[in-house]
This record gives structure tokens, C-alpha cells and sequence, in this order.
């Protein structure tokens, strides 16, 4: 392998500079569009469903930040969410933080995990990262299976929404909704900020050619790990939320099949593509609402959007969308 | 009753018995893994889900058209492999000029598929599987009790796993494969015809994990989960031991097995977890692989 990880097809390549100015103008209306249509979606919707949404929507752009701009295809990345749903769900509980402490909390320990994990996997590149990655997430399953903290099969139940610095009564459905509302909007904007600041540019520059970058001067292992530690932590921010949503954190969010969603969410709203990851996971959990009494046959669909994107539709939904309006999104 | 550090030599050896034979399992599926990534460079995420199958086209080759065991041994590595062939032909072989990471992500997709349909037909619990009466029985050692049928795979997944190595290693067909695997341009221009090397060599790999599956139908229960966690170690064993080696795939599966086992005796607490933490301690000191070499 000639370490040439050009996953992503989905940016149009012939953007030249003075289109930049342009694409983030679009970007600015497609985003205040999306937070408008999120806060008036709870007069229409679910308010419980759309936070699911919201929260697994904020793991997939961080899932996408590594592979999408990093070239790294992380099939792990259900330990971050998961772990950290676990630690700000017991903070929450038993050591009795307000929300805004436990969520701090459980983001630091998935960005803890992060820098571990990452230290470890960013030693192999490509498959063998995809397959570092799964393999420390089980350890990390197993570790939670077995933890006392955890409450095993069980998971930690009942775990308390609290008051927002001391003040605002999170059981409220719309005031947490405008947590995550807030949490969500802040997590996307940050990410398209590293993504289009140098440090983004030189990750681009690993994933197109690493050999080159490294003779360049960067040091692309620590590009890369940095990279690795700002998704773990994002994906926990995701997690830790989560976990505050439905009061509850469980064996699900900790288990491969997690991980796999998330790529599935990444890959079908388009690889590499700034609203994807949100279109995506959009779609996944709409359909996996109303398939819920399918039972297993969710998991031969999702397979089966799996082997579709792969072999037909690899820009994924808002890449086709964007080289059709020859934007990039 | 003797005993050796403090535990009863019978519940270690008993112990390091099951850890040779999830060593054969764990030599078995990497050799396959090996063998496809060798050739066709991409990781067989399926290989789980191909394992699973096999167990499962044993099970209903008994129940419903009174096929025994030992012909399952032969027909179902034909039919899984031939399984595998259709999917190379159909959907893999559009993939080789992407990033390979595509033919992972596909092949995840295959293993969900076929899960979820194996799952939908026969529910989560497993269904059993009789042990050949040829093979039932055991023999008592004088420090143990070894039953016929786990000396039987032990024994038999050594004969396949050698005799891979060897064809492979030692024969032209194997000096073919190898020469492909180095500069596939090349073998084709001297006339031999690559892609259906491609199409076979997967169909073989696949066929080796179908094998196992049956293999582990008597031992483990069948059942569509059966592959799905087996695969994630097999990952780690394979990262451990590098794919660089048929060999080292051999021996890496084997000794892990065996550390397996002596950890649930010595501290079971870790037993799930201690081939991934050897994983992480390999990646740290020797990031190849123990028999890899990095490209």
C-alpha cells in the first residue's frame, strides 16, 4: 500500500480559492437554515426523538472530522460515545453533578480515552487502523461489562437531568431540548472551524499524501493524534449528552454494532462532506423509529444501504446533492 | 489432587485444552484473513458472518436432508466458498481501484446482512449440534480427561493450517500466488490469469472460514452471533502476529489461544480482555506485527 488514503470523493476538486469566500457563504445559509429548522422542529416533532437526532448527529460529524478530513476510518468510535455516557451518567447520579459538570466530565474522559487510544492506533495506518480501533473498543466493551460502576447488563438507570447551573429545571423536555439544541449547533460549528483552519489544511495534506506532508516538515503523527483526541472528545460530548436525554447509559452505546452505525450514518449522507454526517444520521435513526417492530431486519436493511452506498453511491446523500448543484457541502 | 501454583493441574490443563482449541479457531479464521489480504488486499469483514454460515449449512444439511457430519466437512467449504465466489465476482471485484477501505466497509455490510437473516430465521439462542459418533468419547491421559472430538479439531486444524502453509510456501501454484501478491501487472503479462486467481483465492479464504464453522458446530452452539465477536478477536490476533507471515498467522492464533486459557485460570477477571491488552503492548514496542514487516 502506497498510503495514498484518498477516501473521500465527494469534494469536488475543481474549487479554486476565490470560490472560498463563496462556499462558506453557502455553508452560513445552509447552518442558520439547519438551527432554524431544529428549533421549530419540537412544535412538529417528538422533542425526545429529535434530540437523538441532534446527539447522534454531533458523533457522526465527529466521526467524520477523522475519516472525512483525516483519512483515518475509525470503526471504534462507539467506546468514546459510550464511555463517556457512562462516566457523566454516574457523575450525574451518584456523585450528584449539576448537568453542565457531569457533561464537562464525560467529554474529558472520552478525550482521555482518546489520546490513549489514539497514541495506539495512529501507529498503523488504513485497515489496520479500522482494526485497532474495533479491537480497543471491545476491550473497552468488556471493561464496562465488568466495571462496578457501569451496572452491567443493567446499565445506570434513572440517571437525574438536574438543573442547569443550579437554575434551569432540565426535566423540562423544551429546556433540555435547547441544551442540546445549544450543544449541538456549538459541537458542528466547532468542527467546521478545525476543519477550515490550517491545522485542517495540513490534516487534508496527511490524507492526500503523508509522505509528502512528512517531508514538508510536518509531523503528521501528531497531526494525526491530535485529530484522533478532538473527535474521541466530540464523540463524548455526543455521549455524554445522550446520556442525559434518555437518563439512561447502557451497554448499546458502548457496542461494535454502534460503531458500524455511525459509519453507516457518515457514509450514506456523504464522506467528507460538511452537512452529511447530519443528513445521515437524520435517516438512520428515522428509520430505524419506524422499522423498530422489524425487529432484526434493521440490521439486514442497514447492510443492505451499506453494500448500496459502497458500490453505487459513494458521495453519499449530500455529495450527490452537492455535485449536483456543483457546491460543495 | 496435585497441584501447580496453587491451582488443580486438572482445571489448568482442562483450561489450556479449551485455550488450544479457540487457538484453532483463532489460526484457522486469521490464515484465512491472511490469505485474502494477501492477494486482494482488503480486510474480509464477512469472514465472522462466513464462519457463522458454515456452521449453520451443517446444521441444515443434518436437518433436512440427513447429511452427517463428515460430508458436511467436504460440501460445506464448497458451498460457502462458492458463496464467496459470487460475491467477489458480483461486487468486490468493482472495488480493487478504490481505497480498500471500501472493501472493508462492503464487507461489513455483507456480514449485517447475513446476520440479520440468519437471525430473523432461528432467533438469538443456538441451535445444537451432535458430536459424529465416531469422535464421541475420550481418552483418559493419567493428568486429564481429553475428549476424542477437541483432540480431533486440534489435530485437524493443524493439518489444514499446515498444509495451506505448505501449498502456499512450496508449490507452484503457491509460487503463483505469491508472485501475484507482489506485483500482480507482472504475473498477469507472463500469462496466467489474475483475476480469476482473485475470485478463487477468496472463494478459498472464505471456504477456510466455513470450514471452521463446522468444525465449531459440535463445540460451540449455532448461532447467528456465533462469528460476530469471534471476528473482533481474530482482528487483534491478527494485527498481533502482522499479515505479513502465513506462519506467523499459525503460531500467532495458537499461542494466543493458549495465553487465553492460561488467563482464565490465573486471572479470569481479564480473560476477555487479554489478547487486546497484548495487542496494545505489541502495537507499542514492535508496531509491525510480532511476524510483520512494515511496507
Amino acid at each position: 500500500m502506497s498510503s495514498v488514503p484518498n477516501i473521500p470523493a465527494a469534494e469536488p476538486a475543481a474549487l479554486d480559492a476565490n470560490d472560498g469566500s463563496r462556499e462558506q457563504r453557502t455553508h452560513l445559509v445552509a447552518f442558520v437554515a439547519m438551527a432554524l429548522l431544529l428549533a421549530v422542529a419540537p412544535l412538529v416533532v417528538y422533542p425526545v426523538f429529535m434530540m437523538k437526532v441532534m446527539c447522534f448527529a454531533l458523533f457522526a460529524c465527529a466521526f467524520n472530522l477523522l475519516i472525512g478530513f483525516g483519512g483515518l476510518l475509525s470503526f471504534g468510535h462507539a467506546m468514546f460515545l459510550g464511555f463517556a455516557g457512562y462516566a457523566s451518567a454516574h457523575a450525574a447520579k451518584i456523585w450528584g453533578f449539576t448537568p453542565e459538570l457531569a457533561i464537562l466530565f464525560g467529554t474529558a474522559c472520552a478525550a482521555l480515552l482518546g489520546w490513549l487510544a489514539g497514541m495506539l492506533a495512529i501507529r498503523r495506518q488504513g485497515i489496520y487502523f479500522a482494526m485497532i480501533t474495533l479491537a480497543l473498543a471491545q476491550m473497552v466493551f468488556f471493561f464496562c461489562l465488568q466495571a462496578p460502576f457501569t451496572g452491567g447488563e443493567d446499565g445506570i438507570q434513572a440517571v437525574p437531568r438536574g438543573r442547569l447551573f443550579g437554575v434551569v429545571d432540565l426535566s423540562q423536555p423544551l429546556a433540555m431540548y435547547a441544551l442540546v439544541l445549544v450543544i449541538f449547533l456549538g459541537g458542528f460549528a466547532f468542527i467546521y472551524r478545525v476543519v477550515h483552519s490550517p491545522f485542517g489544511q495540513v490534516l487534508k495534506a496527511i490524507r492526500e499524501n503523508e509522505q509528502r506532508a512528512i517531508s514538508l516538515g510536518y509531523d503528521t503523527d501528531r497531526f494525526k493524534l491530535v485529530a484522533f483526541i478532538l473527535s474521541a472528545t466530540l464523540a463524548g460530548l455526543a455521549g455524554a449528552t445522550k446520556a442525559l436525554v434518555f437518563q439512561l447509559a447502557s451497554l448499546t452505546d458502548v457496542h461494535w454494532s454502534m460503531s458500524g452505525e455511525v459509519v453507516l450514518m457518515t457514509l450514506l449522507g456523504g464522506l467528507g462532506t460538511v452537512f452529511g454526517p447530519v443528513v445521515g444520521a437524520a435517516v438512520i435513526i428515522t428509520m430505524q423509529n419506524y422499522l423498530a417492530q422489524l425487529g432484526a431486519w434493521v440490521t439486514v436493511v442497514q447492510g443492505v444501504i451499506f453494500v448500496i452506498c459502497v458500490l453505487a453511491f459513494r458521495r453519499g446523500i449530500v455529495g450527490e446533492l452537492g455535485a449536483w448543484l456543483k457546491k460543495s457541502l | 489432587m496435585t497441584e501447580i501454583f496453587g491451582v488443580p493441574t486438572q482445571a489448568l490443563f482442562g483450561q489450556l485444552l479449551i485455550g488450544l482449541i479457540n487457538g484453532s479457531f483463532y489460526a484457522l479464521l486469521s490464515l484465512g484473513l491472511a490469505v485474502i489480504f494477501g492477494l486482494l488486499n482488503i480486510i474480509n469483514f464477512s469472514h465472522g458472518a462466513q464462519y457463522m454460515m458454515g456452521a449453520f449449512v451443517a446444521y441444515l444439511l443434518l436437518n433436512k436432508l440427513g447429511i452427517g457430519y463428515w460430508w458436511a466437512l467436504l460440501l460445506v467449504p464448497l458451498i460457502v466458498g462458492a458463496s464467496g465466489v459470487v460475491i467477489e465476482r458480483l461486487m468486490l471485484s468493482r472495488l480493487y481501484k478504490l481505497d480498500h477501505l471500501y472493501g472493508l466497509l462492503l464487507t461489513f455490510g455483507l456480514a449485517l446482512i447475513i446476520q440479520g437473516l440468519f437471525r430473523n430465521e432461528y432467533g438469538s439462542s443456538g441451535q445444537p449440534y451432535q458430536i459424529p459418533a465416531q469422535l464421541l468419547g475420550g481418552q483418559n491421559l493419567g493428568f486429564m480427561f481429553l475428549p476424542n472430538y477437541r483432540a480431533w479439531i486440534i489435530v485437524v486444524s493443524l493439518v489444514v493450517c499446515l498444509s495451506t502453509w505448505f501449498v502456499i510456501e512450496r508449490t507452484r501454484l503457491g509460487a503463483y500466488l505469491r508472485a501475484a501478491t507482489e506485483n500482480p501487472q507482472l504475473v498477469q503479462a507472463f500469462g496466467v490469469n489474475v483475476p480469476r486467481m482473485i475470485t478463487l483465492t477468496y472463494g478459498f479464504g472464505v471456504a477456510l472460514a466455513a470450514f471452521a464453522g463446522v468444525m465449531a458446530a459440535p463445540v460451540y452452539q449455532v448461532s447467528p452471533q456465533m462469528g460476530a465477536d469471534l471476528i473482533i478477536v481474530v482482528f487483534a490476533v491478527v494485527v498481533i502476529g502482522g499479515m505479513g507471515s502465513i506462519l506467523g498467522a499459525i503460531v500467532t492464533g495458537f499461542g494466543l489461544g493458549l495465553i487465553e486459557g492460561l488467563t482464565k485460570v490465573f486471572y479470569p477477571e481479564a480473560s476477555a480482555t487479554v489478547i487486546f491488552i497484548i495487542m496494545a503492548i505489541v502495537l507499542l514496542v514492535r508496531p509491525a506485527g510480532l511476524f510483520g514487516t512494515q511496507k
